[in-house]
């Protein structure tokens, strides 16, 4: 198993700094430059000054040596400062808000997960039956609606209207000064719209997914054995099919790891969430080098690492390929 | 990515300067005559202490160190927690902020600046000339990646004449001398000597000498800052001032109509047709005045078609800008007729205009040789036919919809315009440097200081600099450099009318609109007094009545 680990982490260097060949060389080909943001066309800038700029974040010197700078301090976890105009440390900028995305997408996912598999197993053991076909609605609708636009809805009625529920931000003014237990229920408040946004949005591939795997499990002999042996059929669903037809959600569970880190520019615009969505939208729009490269350091890393660990997760659900099995 | 109507006018005089305006909209001043105020049904009360004034600002502030910054809502912040040497007043004139007087020569070459005596840092630090030479010396050093020294490279010689006077040389009269030095260059010496100020706590935490200080920023959520108690002015009279970002004005606007924002900028739709319910108009006052910019439409001199300046005229005239105020701006704006703000003193009145008139623009194209030869209802000349791009950047409804309206307008006169709308950073980079266009649509955010060399003086046509159109005019390089290095304001006055003058004959841009600025404001907020600087003038006199405080610790 460590052989393995080792062998699988070590194959991630060459592929890690080719990623990172790749996104470098892509994000330069984008027209402009960080310093064409900073002046914004202020006739009081002049072209000595934008030059002085550009010496000042190294974007005058050749592609490969700002390439190999960039590496070289990644090699110390430098991720270097941003280019913008508050030439934060990168890793400052990210650290502040990773937590607020990830707290969002985990407690979304969970929302998602909880939902989706009971209705991906009923409508898998009621095929066709007016549950099946609701939720199918349901779902669909929910992945087809704008976000923006159901956030706005949302706002409109549970905000403004009725005035239950904060429309945007994370927290109230005047947080600082409420109780523990009011400011927990304050957070709770503002977390509810956005979390079932994002999660209503969600729905529809995971109980899908779920339900045509189900559909596929319960046709197989095993099902039909376990039956035959007079098992109860809450028991054969449940911890027979279910578990079968979960295997492959693994995996998906182990590639949505990386997309815990990256939050919807839309979403978290329309809810005024100071989020990784719009860290990397507005890095991107004002060709901030460093922020991207280190976004996507970032989140090249906890692809493969979620790709690893969907790997090792299989092994231990799954008999048939854990590894110690193919030894000899 | 809205840019929204700054509302605090920030003494930025050095600074406002003609800032591209990435979108429609802008600027903190407004006029008297225009303004129109929507009466709240509440009575004024008594002046009070106290309250918190919550504003909405699309963007998050990014830099708090003032030669360092250069975004709006950076410098929304910065307007209150700093000081300059000198401020606009109300009326656009120029006066005392850190200086309690200054004397010109009479060859206009030096200024000595009486600084005012006992003003102290947030910190307690006695204010002194040293702090104005410590922030003029970093702003001209190389090493500062500001976007600000140009004005300040004219100075020949600056010298610390006592702990209270600092005197300026310039290499020749500057007129925009005066004006430049507001709140960039003043800047807290026991805090930043011996550092690298790009790297200096103080771009998160300022401390100045203004009438709020700092307290907290929460990136991509708030600003919050506290009244200044020791503020050489008076004590402001709201307590906090706390500046929340929401990045969508859809978003926004919800937070202000359940009033958990008291202030914003509205759009022309959101003021016409979302904000009359008595029921808002109880609780807001709705302000609207003319903005500090104009958007224009810009030709490409270096085009063979475009040279002709029968062309230009025939465009001008073809463009129905009554219909694009009307359409885009719902009404709340005025067609421009020049670079200046109308009804500042530099605007004049008088010079030609180009009323809507399809039949003269089909004349004068006739003139200059384009007609309708082979039917399609496009005017060609030499077998080629009468059609252009027109540029704009992505993100500006406003400039969106009017190239729409100018495309329709020359289309009836058989021109057929493409519509291109470009990512802001491309757009700038690979278009307007490289000069890669036939038409753009921009507009320029204006300074009270009426120097517009960079942008019209032929010299100023390379790459990266801001005649992009390559307008190239003896007479009028020769004014600008007048205007420029006249300290009389009559006789700058003058060179400035010519200018306008020539500009209106030979068409270069047309002049599109000067839009509103439409702000919001909760009524519970007494003391607002629209004047040509805006409303943020006096913001530290703006109080709450004690019975209507809503924000009480």
């Amino acid at each position: 198993m460590l052989q393995y680990l080792s062998k699988r982490l070590l194959q991630m260097i060459p592929l890690l700094l080719g990623i990172t060949i790749i996104t470098f060389a892509v994000i330069r080909l984008a027209p402009g430059e960080p310093t064409d943001l900073q002046t914004q066309l202020n006739p009081k800038v002049t072209v000595e000054a934008w030059e002085r700029l550009r010496a000042y974040y190294g974007l005058d010197k050749p592609l490969y040596r700002q390439y190999l700078d960039w590496l070289w301090r990644l090699l110390r976890l430098d991720f270097g400062r941003s280019f913008s105009q508050d030439n934060r440390k990168v890793i400052d900028k990210i650290a502040e808000r990773l937590p607020i995305t990830i707290g969002l997408n985990v407690l979304s996912m969970l929302l998602i997960i909880s939902i989706a598999i009971p209705i991906g197993v009923l409508s898998a053991t009621h095929q066709y039956s007016f549950f099946d076909k609701f939720t199918t609605v349901f779902v669909f609708i929910g992945f087809a609606i704008p976000t923006f636009w159901l956030a706005l809805l949302l706002m409109i009625l549970f905000g403004v209207n009725l005035g239950w529920l904060p429309i945007s931000g994370l927290k109230s003014l005047d947080y600082e000064s409420l109780s523990f237990l009011g400011m927990m229920t304050d957070r709770a408040k503002h977390l509810i719209l956005p979390v079932f946004v994002a999660a209503f949005g969600g729905l529809a591939g995971f109980s899908r997914y779920t339900r045509s795997n189900m559909l596929e499990v319960i046709r197989q002999d095993y099902i039909m054995t376990a039956k035959a042996k007079g098992l109860s059929e809450n028991r054969v669903v449940y911890k027979h099919a279910l578990r079968n037809a979960l295997l492959p959600v693994i995996t998906i569970l182990g590639l949505s790891v990386p997309s815990l880190i990256g939050g919807s520019v839309i979403f978290e615009t329309i809810f005024a969430i100071p989020g990784m969505g719009q860290l990397f939208f507005h890095s991107v729009m004002s060709r901030d080098y460093p922020v991207i490269m280190g976004i996507l350091v970032l989140g090249a890393v906890l692809t493969l690492l979620g790709n690893l660990l969907a790997d090792i997760c299989y092994g231990v659900v799954d008999p048939r390929i854990r590894l110690e099995g193919r030894k000899g | 990515m809205d840019k929204i109507p700054k509302m605090k006018i920030t003494i930025l005089s050095a600074f406002l300067t003609l800032l591209l305006l990435m979108l429609g909209s802008c600027d903190s001043c407004q006029e008297r005559k225009e303004t129109v105020k929507e009466p709240a049904l509440e009575e004024p009360g008594e002046p009070a202490y106290g309250d918190t004034i919550v504003v909405g600002s699309i963007g998050d502030a990014s830099n708090l160190l003032p030669p360092l910054a250069s975004d709006s809502a950076s410098f929304d912040i910065i307007g209150l927690v700093y000081n300059g040497i000198v401020k606009y007043d109300k009326d656009l004139k120029i006066v005392g902020d850190l200086a309690e007087s200054w004397d010109i020569s009479p060859d206009g070459l030096e200024i000595i600046f009486h600084l005012r005596k006992g003003v102290k840092w947030h910190d307690g630090v006695e204010f002194t000339a040293e702090d104005v030479m410590f922030g003029y010396r970093k702003i001209i050093d190389p090493n500062t990646p500001t976007a600000y020294a140009s004005s300040f490279e004219e100075v020949k010689e600056a010298e610390i004449l006592d702990k209270y006077t600092f005197k300026v040389t310039y290499k020749e009269p500057f007129a925009p001398g005066l004006a430049s030095w507001g709140n960039l260059v003043v800047l807290p010496q026991h805090l930043l000597e011996g550092e690298d100020i790009t790297k200096s706590p103080l771009t998160r935490s300022p401390v100045g000498t203004g009438p709020y200080r700092f307290v907290e920023w929460k990136t991509g959520e708030k600003i919050v800052l506290e009244y200044n108690p020791d503020y050489f002015e008076g004590r402001p009279h709201i307590d906090r001032y706390l500046y929340r970002f929401i990045p969508e004005q859809a978003t926004m606007f919800l937070e202000l109509k359940a009033e958990r924002i008291d202030e914003m900028g509205l759009t022309p739709l959101q003021y016409r047709r979302q904000t009359n319910s008595p029921d808002f108009l109880q609780k807001f006052n709705k302000y609207r005045y003319l903005s500090f910019g104009y958007t224009y439409l810009g030709y490409n001199l270096l085009e063979p078609k475009f040279q002709d300046i029968r062309v230009r005229h025939a465009i001008s005239s073809a463009i129905n800008k009554q219909d694009i105020v009307d359409g885009v701006l719902l009404g709340l704006g005025r067609v421009a007729t020049g670079p200046f703000k109308p009804d500042t003193i530099w605007y004049n009145p008088e010079v030609k205009r180009y009323p809507y008139d399809p039949e003269k623009a089909r004349a004068l194209l006739e003139e200059a040789g384009w007609v309708d030869t082979d039917g399609d209802g496009i005017l060609d000349k030499e077998g080629e036919p009468f059609s252009f791009t027109i540029i704009t950047n992505q993100g500006n409804e406003q400039r969106k919809k009017s190239a729409e309206i100018i495309q329709r307008n020359l289309k009836e006169i058989g021109i057929e315009v493409k519509i291109h709308i470009i990512e802001w950073a491309a757009f700038i980079n690979d278009f307007i440097d490289k000069k890669n266009f036939e038409a753009v649509i921009l507009g320029w955010s204006l300074d009270p200081d009426p120097d517009q060399y960079d942008i019209w003086h032929s010299r100023k046509t390379k790459f990266k600099e801001f005649n992009f159109i390559s307008y190239k005019n003896p007479e009028v390089d020769d004014l600008l450099v007048k205007a420029r290095h006249t300290m009389d304001p009559e006789e700058r006055r003058k060179y400035y009318f010519r200018f306008q003058e020539i500009l209106a004959e030979e068409q270069p841009y047309t002049f599109l609109y000067v839009a509103e600025s439409l702000p919001a404001i909760h009524s519970r907020f007494k003391g607002i007094e629209p004047a040509p600087a805006g409303i943020g003038y006096n913001f530290i006199e703006w109080y709450v009545p004690k019975h209507l405080q809503k924000y009480t610790k």
